[in-house]
């Protein structure tokens, strides 16, 4: 996290103690093996003794938060974290298994990732796609993650089928890795001032659908549909297929990327797989879906997975993207969503001009 | 104005109708396992301890002398470059007479956690425990020493500390 | 200080507060959000956004316990987050529900807070093991209770209080408590029963503390035009505060939470506060332990360091008193679900302010007030001042 902050307050040009106002964190007990985190993380920001929160969700939830703090008035700087210690978790499968129902799906005893399986399942068969379609995905975004630096491991697809959830195999779920990001707010004026290439938030959506399993949507991401709906409402974009140029979303299971791509009606009313079929989403395509490499690529930073997003957009939308950079886009789109077994999720819509 | 507030809902239970199993419960145990990172500075920390030395570290911008050490100080948010051999003897800031464990369990012969601070440091303090002999006898501002284990039983751990006694 | 949007509250409710529910989490969040909707006149199609705080998972052994409880809490398809801030949950979370509405993005917003302790067995004290340092303190097998002993003394020592100004404390807000629907152990101790109960870590004894319990509190947010047609009489968040102190708590000093002390005087410029002791009317400062309240006075900075505890004793802060302090009976007396309890204090500022507190009114017609909260190790402090 230290080592983040750093990073983030350098390129700000900003010292955290005396001109950063508030700070808004992002973790999950569980995830952490300690009660109230949000006791552990001061310091490491320069955030002692000042205004700092926990939100305890993926990192775009505490970004959305951190904006809505900047546009009440009372602050002009707010600093922004989530991270990912997965290599403290000795096997994430308990813990997933921690956040489903005691009552009703616990006692049944099987596993977090049966969620996403189920879905796969509906998702596909509604569509008309296949597993084909989400072994590309995957292809593709680890094509993606060779050449992007954050990556974790620069390496193409193995072809591991072995069945996790039945359609779910362990080649769709991406990988965890650990990771820290920082990113610091400001409000327009003092953005102006400090010049630094600032990449403008448009509009931010956040929306939770049913956590009971038996009374959700499992065909289509509607959280993803309301939280981009509220977004495209803030930023004034009446047409996202026109609007959005590139695109981060979650591609925590490879499924999702096509789920979540219609869910935020990016590519109007077309089925994702066929599109995906037809290169629009490649890194040349019309409409880069995840050009660094997503979580499939990148490695899956749970809680951080969302703000990690973001980085990549703000890097795009500033041309430091090096060899994954999409050329000349303006206006780009970061999607989060908290991972089985919820159907929560979050956007934001950032542009440079 | 006064308005009439609604009773507020609620439905109590008593303890007897779990044990008598008036109710359905559903059991369920956790089996979540974490194996932490120790991270740089609390691992030479903890390191020290093993050789039986206390270690802090001093901020090359304010002078501040801390333990436990930390690869940055919070006040000037700058990295913390030197490393520091504390002395094992302090003064108890705040202390408590303890006739309960972690998990509530009563016992008969105390435990007394206290608040050391280290001597040489800048008000830095370990929370720690006090020999419990005397727990009468347990003042702020009494001065300490730590009783170490044997060096073989040292494993990297606060608890190689067994404790610290008051200095006669 | 500029706010874009003047926010009030607009309407309350919540849940008896019991050593145990029959009712899941998601039920006690249904049953505070029903009456705080109720209470307004709103319906859920009205609320635009929720904010939810609960306090730690390992309680109810639920990863991700926001999620799990916020169906129950009306968010369904809404926008919806849950903060977490230890035990400062309570008072935070209507201000994380505040900047919803105050940053002009949202015109209502639902903010409740949840407890369901009872789920941990053995004994919900037992989950308190995790909140301590993973790797230096752990394995020390430390109790909560330690660091408030440990705070407790030092705070006793330094401005040489006796426990019976302290112990009166207890014996107040359990009193006050009486008057208070919700009350889980209001009851008319005497200060000697405090002084005879069992002594748990020195200077800590059992009647000290306030129970462990499950409950749950709702608020209902609104912007100026709107909460205007929602009702004649509005509570306006004024002044909102909070702040952090390092994780060091042992390179503290803890006769003072300095860190109380900022977030009032963030929350108090914010709403024009320069005389606190003057023009605050009653405060709701957060008493999970006696000594705590006299502890959060000062930080409030409604008195001198070391003063709070001579008030006391001379009943400044009875209810009928100069300035009532807990009037509701506070965790001591009403108990201690930590999210709701907070929330507690925040539904008591709205209903005392509206005069609606039915037996617990403090008298003369207050118009401010401030409420507080405080958690993790000796870290946070979470302050709004309203009026109404």
């Amino acid at each position: 996290m230290y080592e983040a902050a750093v990073k983030a307050y350098e390129d700000a040009g900003l010292d955290p103690r005396r001109d950063v106002e508030s700070f808004v964190c992002s973790s999950e007990d569980f995830l952490e093996g300690t009660s109230i985190f949000d006791e552990y993380v001061p310091d490491q920001l320069g955030a002692a003794q000042k205004p700092v929160c926990t939100i305890s969700a993926d990192g775009t939830y505490s970004l959305a938060t951190a904006y809505m703090q900047i546009l009440t008035g009372a602050f002009d700087v707010v600093a922004v974290e989530a991270h990912s210690k997965a290599s403290d978790i000795v096997d994430l499968g308990p813990v997933l298994d921690l956040a489903l129902d005691p009552i009703y799906v616990r006692p049944l005893g099987v596993s977090a990732h049966f969620v996403a399986g189920l879905e796969m399942n509906a998702y596909l068969t509604s569509r008309g796609a296949d597993a084909s379609h989400c072994q590309r995905v995957v292809v593709k975004n680890r094509n993606n993650a060779v050449a992007n630096d954050l990556a974790f491991k620069r390496e193409r697809a193995s072809d591991d089928t072995s069945v996790v959830s039945d359609p779910l195999t362990k080649g769709d779920i991406a990988p965890l890795a650990d990771g820290a990001a920082v990113v610091v707010l400001a409000s327009e004026g003092i953005a102006r001032e400090l010049g630094n290439n600032p990449v403008w938030i448009r509009g931010t959506g956040w929306c939770s659908d049913s956590p009971s399993l038996e009374t959700r949507d499992w065909n289509d991401a509607i959280y993803a549909q309301i939280a981009a709906k509220q977004a495209y409402k803030q930023a004034k974009i009446e047409d996202p297929t026109r609007d959005i140029e590139l695109a981060e979303v979650d591609d925590t299971y490879s499924y999702k990327e096509l789920q979540h791509v219609e869910a935020l009606g990016i590519a109007g009313d077309r089925k994702a797989h066929e599109l995906l079929e037809q290169g629009v989403f490649d890194l040349e395509g019309n409409l880069p879906v995840n050009p660094s490499g997503g979580s499939l690529g990148m490695g899956h930073t749970l809680e951080m997975s969302g703000l990690l997003r973001v980085v990549e957009i703000v890097r795009q939308l500033r041309g430091q993207a090096g060899e994954h950079q999409v050329q000349g886009a303006q206006t780009g789109l970061a999607q989060a969503w908290r991972g089985v077994p919820t159907a929560s999720g979050a956007v934001v819509v950032l542009s440079n001009e | 104005m006064t308005k009439q507030i609604p009773q507020p809902w609620g439905t109590p239970l008593k303890e007897e109708a779990l044990q008598k199993h008036n109710v359905l419960t559903v059991d369920y145990k956790p089996k979540v396992k974490y194996a932490w990172a120790s991270g740089i500075a609390i691992g030479r920390f903890l390191n020290g301890l093993k050789d039986g030395q206390i270690i802090g570290t001093r901020c090359d911008n304010c002078g501040r002398v801390v333990v436990p050490p930390r690869i940055f100080c919070e006040w000037c948010f700058k990295p913390t470059e030197s490393w520091v051999k504390l002395p094992d003897t302090g003064t108890v800031n705040t202390f408590s007479i303890s006739y309960i464990t972690a998990d509530t369990t009563r016992i008969k012969t105390p435990i007394i956690p206290a608040v050391i601070q280290i001597d040489e440091t800048t008000n830095a303090g370990l929370l720690h425990l006090i020999e419990n002999s005397k727990p009468d006898a347990v003042k702020i501002g009494m001065k300490v020493k730590a009783a170490w284990l044997p060096a073989s039983e040292r494993k990297g751990s606060i608890t190689d500390i067994k404790h610290f006694a008051p200095v006669r | 200080m500029f706010v874009k949007k003047r926010v009030a509250v607009v309407g309350a409710g919540m849940t008896k507060f019991m050593r145990r529910a029959q009712e899941t989490g998601k039920e006690l969040c249904y049953e505070a959000v029903h009456h705080a909707l109720d209470s307004s006149g709103l319906r859920i199609d009205d609320i635009e956004s929720v904010a939810l705080g609960t306090a730690p998972d390992a309680f109810d052994g639920l990863h991700m316990k926001g999620e799990y409880l916020l169906d129950g809490a009306g968010a369904w398809r809404k926008p919806y987050s849950r903060n977490f801030v230890g035990g400062g949950t309570g008072v935070f979370s209507p201000i994380h529900g505040w900047w919803h509405v105050a940053s002009g993005l949202f015109d209502t917003c639902l903010v409740v807070a949840e407890e369901k302790m009872s789920t941990c067995l053995p004994h919900p004290q037992a989950a308190f093991l995790t909140i301590f340092d993973n790797l230096i303190e752990r394995p020390l097998g430390p109790n909560l209770i330690w660091i408030f002993a440990l705070e407790m003394q030092r705070y006793m020592q330094t401005h040489k209080i006796p426990k019976e100004q302290i112990a009166q404390v207890a014996v107040k807000n359990k009193r006050n408590a009486l008057d208070h629907p919700s009350a889980q152990i209001a009851q008319a101790t005497t200060l000697q029963d405090i002084l005879d109960s069992e002594v748990l870590a020195w200077p800590v004894q059992r009647l000290d503390i306030s129970p462990v319990s499950d409950g749950a509190a709702a608020v209902i947010l609104a912007s100026e035009d709107v909460a205007r047609k929602i009702t004649d009489s509005p509570v306006w968040i004024d002044g909102v505060g909070w702040n952090l102190d390092t994780t060091y708590w042992t390179n503290r000093d803890l006769y003072f939470p300095r860190y109380v002390a900022n977030a009032a005087r963030m929350a108090y410029s914010m709403a024009g506060i320069t005389n606190p002791r003057k023009q605050i009317d009653f405060a709701e400062p957060y008493d999970p332990f006696d000594y705590k309240e006299l502890h959060h006075m000062e930080g409030l900075l409604l008195c001198r360091k070391g003063e709070a505890p001579k008030l006391t004793a001379e009943g400044v802060t009875e209810r009928d008193g100069k300035l009532p302090i807990c009037p509701s009976g506070g965790l001591l007396g009403v108990g201690n679900p930590i999210a709701a309890a907070g929330m507690m204090k925040v539904c008591e500022l709205f209903w005392q302010l509206r005069g609606e507190a039915g037996k617990r009114q403090v008298a003369g017609d207050p118009r401010t007030a401030v409420a507080q909260a405080w958690g993790d190790l000796m870290q946070i402090g979470t302050v709004v001042v309203m009026r109404g």
